[in-house]
């Protein structure tokens, strides 16, 4: 694996010839993000350039303090860069290391008021959300309240609700960070399953290469203080993949020696 | 199976999701709690005879006073004589009559509490400035004796019904305010940050995000508000007597001229009780309700949490 200059990126698997006319899906262009004034400023994002494809899983690694989550706000409009822009093409939606799920509501009730604030007519909006549901795989515990769900079963709740939200790129702050190991490969396995169904635009942010390796198309190593981009990957790996494929390790292995590697900077 | 309608996925990928969607199918099993409940004649009995218990034990002292003749009989009766008294009055009209009178009152002067502590709320909420000019003031109108108000409604009002009404809301008021401005600071700001990634905004964002995650809050305030409009009343209806009119604080004021102990502790007996029950029968059940939803309280009578994991370890024990 060679770490790859942004004009010769490909999306791994994806079938994109790189002399194309290139019309990403979410354009971050020379954004630095300051928080504070003066002498206590603290410059989180320094002078981020980069292109998501359509339909490209892109996963963002860092150690703490690269700004990953600023990233997201600022692709979700949450957050105005200081300088430089971000274009995004459709819809986007965020999904949080928490659920974040309305808990006086059912399951399917939660994906509903997405519909509803879209704009979907009322007698649409349960068939829909049940379709959502059975995308995920969680029909039949449609009217359940969210305390009555597992970890994991919110999670997919929530990517329902995202699908919902009529989302055409989606933004992961984490996602999985607080499921049990067993339950995040399978949400892996089905977060890939539905991308792939979805056509969906992901940004994947992540603490866990491996989990990176497993589900990204490309790989972007941020530094930390201020965040900067470190270094691209590809992960030509087929799909459907699996965790614990020699192929999936090998490019996690290298990926975790560059971060290693900006985390032994900040110790001087 | 779900429908594969939504499928776009190739075949060679088949035997991939049969697989994975027997890994979600298992994990959810394992993972899923069961609820089950216990009989309902079990439930109220559980539920019922600590409260009889305690009546059972404030009678008991109340009787055992009486014997010892600790006060003479004109003026503490015994339970027997109140429980007759009572049973009595429950069959006149009269007593009907003024549980009606002050139940209309208190109704509307909740119900004009709840107009003007709900917009004070919901004001104090929205405004920065408002919030510095008078959150504090809210509070301290809250530890305001509402008694101390009548003097200033006589003087206003003279003895009217809108001396009473003016107190009562003063009384409830600031707590159905204080309830909301307090359940809208806690909605944690996740759930915010949900519902504007959503595209929830303005309206739609309070209609359906932070009121409802504040209902806990608000709830505790309108129970609130009504202990304090249900002891405002009963001060008013004391010291605002009314000509020609036949209300609960009223009865208990001419009890006492006619030096009638036996009717003054059962019209006292029926304002606590009729407090009691609006608390519980009411704004009991709407909090319950409201906890329940939430998973912020588990039913008492729901079996310990239990795992399907165990219902499939005794299956797969019967089959062995």
């Amino acid at each position: 694996m060679t770490v790859l200059e942004p004009h010769q990126l490909s999306r791994g698997a994806a079938p994109v010839a790189g002399a194309a006319p290139r019309d990403p899906a979410v354009r971050i262009a020379g954004v630095t993000k300051r928080f504070g004034a003066g002498a206590a400023a603290v410059t989180a994002l320094d002078q981020i350039s980069l292109d998501v494809e359509r339909g490209e899983f892109l996963c963002i690694v860092g150690a703490s303090g690269c700004g990953k989550s600023t990233l997201l706000n600022l692709v979700a409009g949450l957050d105005a860069p200081t300088s430089g822009t971000v274009e995004v093409q459709g819809r986007v939606a965020l999904m949080f290391q928490e659920a974040a799920l309305l808990p006086w509501r059912t399951a399917v009730q939660n994906v509903e008021l997405a519909l509803k604030l879209r704009g979907v007519a009322r007698k649409e909006r349960r068939p829909q959300a049940l379709d959502l549901l059975d995308l995920v795989r969680l029909r039949d515990v449609a009217d359940r309240r969210p305390h009555e769900l597992s970890g994991g079963m919110r999670q997919r709740v929530a990517l329902a609700r995202a699908l919902a939200q009529g989302a055409d790129v989606l933004l992961m702050d984490e996602p999985f960070g607080a499921l049990d190991a067993i339950t995040r490969d399978v949400l892996h396995d089905e977060l890939e399953r539905v991308a792939a169904e979805q056509q969906l635009t992901i940004v994947f942010v992540t603490h866990n290469v491996r989990e990176a390796a497993r589900l990204g198309d490309r790989i972007v190593l941020l530094t930390s203080r201020p965040g900067r981009v470190a270094g691209e990957f590809g992960v030509p790996v087929e799909r459907p993949r699996r965790i614990e494929s020699p192929e999936v390790s090998a490019i996690a292995a290298e990926v975790t020696v560059r971060l290693r590697e900006e985390v032994r900077r900040h110790a001087d | 199976m779900p429908t594969d309608a939504l499928r776009t996925a190739g075949a060679g990928h088949a035997v991939a999701h049969d697989r994975l969607d027997q890994e979600l199918a298992g994990l959810d099993q394992l993972e899923l709690t069961e609820r089950t409940r216990a009989p309902v004649g079990l439930r109220l009995w559980s539920a019922a005879w600590p409260k009889v218990a305690a009546v059972m034990l404030v009678v008991a002292i109340w009787q055992f006073l009486v014997w010892r003749e600790w006060k003479p009989r004109f003026v503490l009766p015994s339970p027997l004589e109140v429980g007759s008294t009572l049973w009595n009055d429950l069959f006149t009209a009269e007593l009907w009559r003024a549980v009606g009178y002050t139940m209309r009152r208190a109704v509307v002067g909740f119900a004009v509490s709840i107009l003007i502590g709900g917009a004070l709320g919901i004001a104090v909420t929205r405004f920065r400035v408002l919030r510095t000019a008078v959150g504090s003031m809210i509070t301290g109108l809250q530890t305001m004796p509402s008694i101390a108000w009548f003097p200033l409604a006589i003087l206003l009002f003279k003895l009217t019904e809108q001396a009473i009404l003016f107190v009562v809301v003063l009384g409830a008021a600031p707590s159905i305010a204080n309830g909301i401005i307090a359940g809208v600071d806690s909605v944690p700001p996740l759930l915010r940050r949900a519902g504007v990634t959503m595209g929830a905004r303005g309206v739609s964002l309070y209609r359906d995000v932070v009121i409802p995650a504040a209902m806990p809050t608000v709830v505790t305030g309108l129970k609130q508000g009504w202990a304090f409009s249900w002891r405002s009343l009963m001060a008013g209806e004391l010291l605002v007597i009314i000509p020609g009119t036949t209300s609960l604080g009223h009865q208990l004021h001419f009890a006492r001229e006619f030096s009638d102990a036996d009717g003054l502790i059962a019209t006292m007996i029926v304002i606590l009780v009729i407090g009691i029950l609006v608390d519980s029968l009411v704004f009991g059940r709407i909090e319950r309700s409201v906890l329940l939803r939430r998973g912020l309280l588990t039913e008492k009578a729901y079996e310990p949490v239990r795992t399907m994991r165990r219902r499939e370890l005794m299956a797969a024990a019967a089959v062995r």
